[in-house]
């Protein structure tokens, strides 16, 4: 009886708030995970698609930077307190906080990265990263001279799982007989592990590496520049840290998705429940680094998987 | 009464460090070009703005207190605590497990129990580093760095295999009602665990200052050789020394699972508990009172932090200047005595207080 109270006040308070939305100043949040600003993937990513929402609805934005994971549930209730109209939580590690504080404040709006929290007024965003890493895993697999390509994952869990899954299935794929190796750094913010593990698979003949691994990532991209392989960047287009290495990345549309958000309160669309974006939803995707040439056949061969993982014709599997 | 007095002027000096610290900061916050005025009012705010604001400072606070006093003891006895970090991790996941594990146990025998499994985890993890040292001479700095990263990695793979109790998140199924801490002021997450905090510094002190046991880890900190001359065993009090340290880190984990998280989160990188702890047990002189001052001087700056970012858009670099401007003007008490010349009048007491640590 309480829920059903609270929702019918909820309802009636998002009517309101659209009634008279055209002098509302609205004001959009996002709380990163502990990597923070400046990791050149993620968490950027996010920051992006809040100032490109600033930029073209004129919202008023902030960001909060979270020192440990017990920081996050206060940090979502001060923007929630401070009357922000959308919070979005970057990264599964703030689902609990998420999930509280939306139960708290059930007329403000929630968004949650990589994660899934089940209220009335939280968005939550998945991606179908195995379908951009199968993409990535094509490339590796035709562009490798050595017949070796590398994977560098940085703490296994769920989600990179489905990074290193879609990889293996895309280079085997188009190269059944090409060589894996794949290794994990155990962390996600430090360049001088990535570095270090991927010299080891290139003295072990890897010349083209794929990583999902943060900032562990930056080390990776810096081994590869100084052994004169390639590397496939991750999350947001790398090929800037060393455009002629980086063949291409593998872009998660985490701005798309913060911006997206914003978009819909503005528009008093905003609706809670779940967003699994792939290939179809351009989710997911590939940019392609202007440094490296790369032969118009294995461009064909990656437009034609696209097509196919799109259209719902070849299933990327997500797990091992 | 001499020494109380230059406890009142250590109180002084540490004040007269945050305002210079912050003088320091308005310059950084110019440099950035944002509001100074604004920045401050935040950092006050974060804390002491609302009721609710106070609260989160009290649980901030906490387990800064628990690894303060962890390298404090370990310190008085001549070590180097560096392991606070993985003791506090192994705290953790123990009393996560006990707290779910253990059904139809009353708050009173659950709670207890589930700290107990804290603390015993975290006196482990330092009694391994204690017992190379005394048996071995392996250094102890070297061995509890190392702890850390087994507990991260050991904690790491728990979470994720044995003990996961999530469909995809890396976390322990959720402790039950019965382990739960008591919460004095709902909706706030303040709860009991500051209580367990104070009692803690308490203890130490009395165990430290007022026991025979307590007596030996000092003496053996001031002159181990002297010490063992004396007819007390060097060794056993390095293991017993590490084994008080851990288990006091291990229960500030326990008390953070029971009181905050109610289930253990992959860790995924050092929370930094345990390596503030060696801050907040410095600027605290290595004694309980000193540990817990200091401990809510570092939760105070924490909080602001957050709340500068969103309020006056001022970059969390910036705040960690002016939180190390101000530690570092503490930790240079001299500096700032040279600085503040009305302390220099006391030059009798602040030598007394000298020669009481």
């Amino acid at each position: 009886m309480k829920r059903v109270s609270i929702l019918v006040l909820s309802l009636l308070v998002v009517l309101s708030l659209s009634v008279f939305a055209g002098a509302k100043e609205y004001k959009v949040g996002i709380i990163l995970d502990t990597g923070g600003l400046g990791d050149q993937s993620f968490n950027d990513a996010a920051y992006r698609g809040l100032m490109k929402a600033q930029k073209d609805f004129g919202v008023k934005t902030t960001y909060v930077e979270s020192k440990v994971m017990d920081d996050y549930e206060p940090n979502v209730r001060m923007l929630a307190e401070q009357g922000y109209d959308l919070i979005f939580g970057i990264g599964f590690l703030l689902t609990d906080a998420i999930d509280r504080v939306a139960e708290e404040y059930p007329d403000v709006k929630f968004g949650i990265i990589d994660s899934v929290v089940d209220q009335p007024n939280v968005l939550s965003v998945l991606f179908k990263e195995q379908e951009g890493s199968f993409l990535q895993g094509v490339i590796a697999g035709m562009m490798t001279k050595t017949n070796t390509v590398g994977f560098v994952g940085g703490m296994e869990s769920p989600v990179i799982t489905r990074f290193e899954v879609g990889f293996i299935n895309g280079v085997k794929a188009v190269n059944p007989k090409a060589n894996i190796l794949i290794a994990y750094t155990g962390k996600f913010d430090d360049p001088v592990k990535g570095k270090e593990v991927a010299l080891a698979q290139i003295s072990n003949r890897a010349d083209v590496i794929y990583h999902a691994s943060g900032a562990c990532g930056n080390g990776v991209i810096e081994a590869a520049k100084e052994k004169g392989v390639y590397a496939i960047g991750v999350d947001s287009d790398q090929s800037h840290l060393a455009p002629a290495t980086v063949i291409s990345s593998m872009l998660k549309m985490v701005d798309v998705a913060v911006y997206d958000g914003a978009q819909m309160v503005v528009e008093g669309k905003f609706k809670g429940g779940l967003l699994n974006l792939g290939l179809a939803d351009d989710g997911v995707g590939t940019a392609w680094s202007p440094g490296v040439t790369v032969p118009a056949a294995v461009r064909a061969k990656v437009d034609e998987y696209a097509k196919k993982i799109a259209s719902g014709n070849l299933i990327v599997p997500d797990t091992k | 009464m001499l020494k109380s007095l230059a406890k009142l002027e250590r109180l002084w000096i540490a004040l007269a460090a945050v305002l210079l610290g912050m003088v320091v900061g308005i310059f950084f916050i110019l440099i950035v070009g944002r509001n100074p005025i604004l920045g401050y009012q935040a950092l006050w705010q974060a804390s002491f703005g609302s009721m609710r604001d106070f609260t989160e400072l009290l649980i901030g606070t906490t387990p800064l207190i628990f690894t303060g006093l962890s390298i404090a003891c370990a310190f008085r006895t001549g070590l180097f605590n560096i392991g606070a970090e993985g003791q506090f991790i192994v705290g953790q996941i123990a009393t996560a497990w006990a707290g779910y594990f253990f059904t139809g146990l009353p708050t009173l025998i659950h709670v207890p129990l589930a700290l107990c499994f804290g603390i015993l985890a975290g006196a482990l993890w330092g009694a391994i580093p204690g017992y190379l040292k005394a048996k071995a001479g392996a250094h102890e700095v070297i061995n509890t760095i190392m702890m850390n990263y087994i507990a991260l990695y050991f904690t790491h793979y728990l979470v994720n295999g044995p003990l996961k109790g999530h469909a995809f998140l890396p976390v322990t199924k959720e402790i039950l009602d019965s382990a739960k801490l008591w919460r004095f002021m709902p909706p706030t997450r303040a709860n009991a665990g500051i209580i367990i905090a104070l009692l803690a510094a308490l203890f130490v002190y009395w165990f430290l200052w007022k026991t025979t046991k307590g007596y030996e880890l000092r003496a053996v900190g001031f002159n181990p050789l002297a010490a063992e001359y004396g007819g007390i065993s060097v060794a056993r009090s390095t293991v017993l020394s590490m084994m008080l340290a851990g288990g006091l880190a291990g229960l500030g984990g326990a008390v953070q699972v029971l009181g905050i998280q109610y289930k253990f989160y992959d860790v995924f990188a050092f929370t930094g508990y345990g390596f503030d702890g060696i801050a907040v047990a410095l600027i605290g002189n290595n004694h309980p009172l000193g540990v817990v001052f200091s401990a809510f001087l570092f939760g105070f700056l924490g909080r602001g932090a957050m709340r500068m970012q969103s309020v006056a858009s001022i970059p969390k670099e910036v705040i960690s200047i002016v939180s190390a401007s101000i530690i570092i003007f503490i930790a240079a008490e001299a500096l700032v005595k040279r600085l503040v010349p009305r302390f220099t009048k006391k030059g009798g007491a602040s030598s007394e207080y000298n020669r009481s640590v």
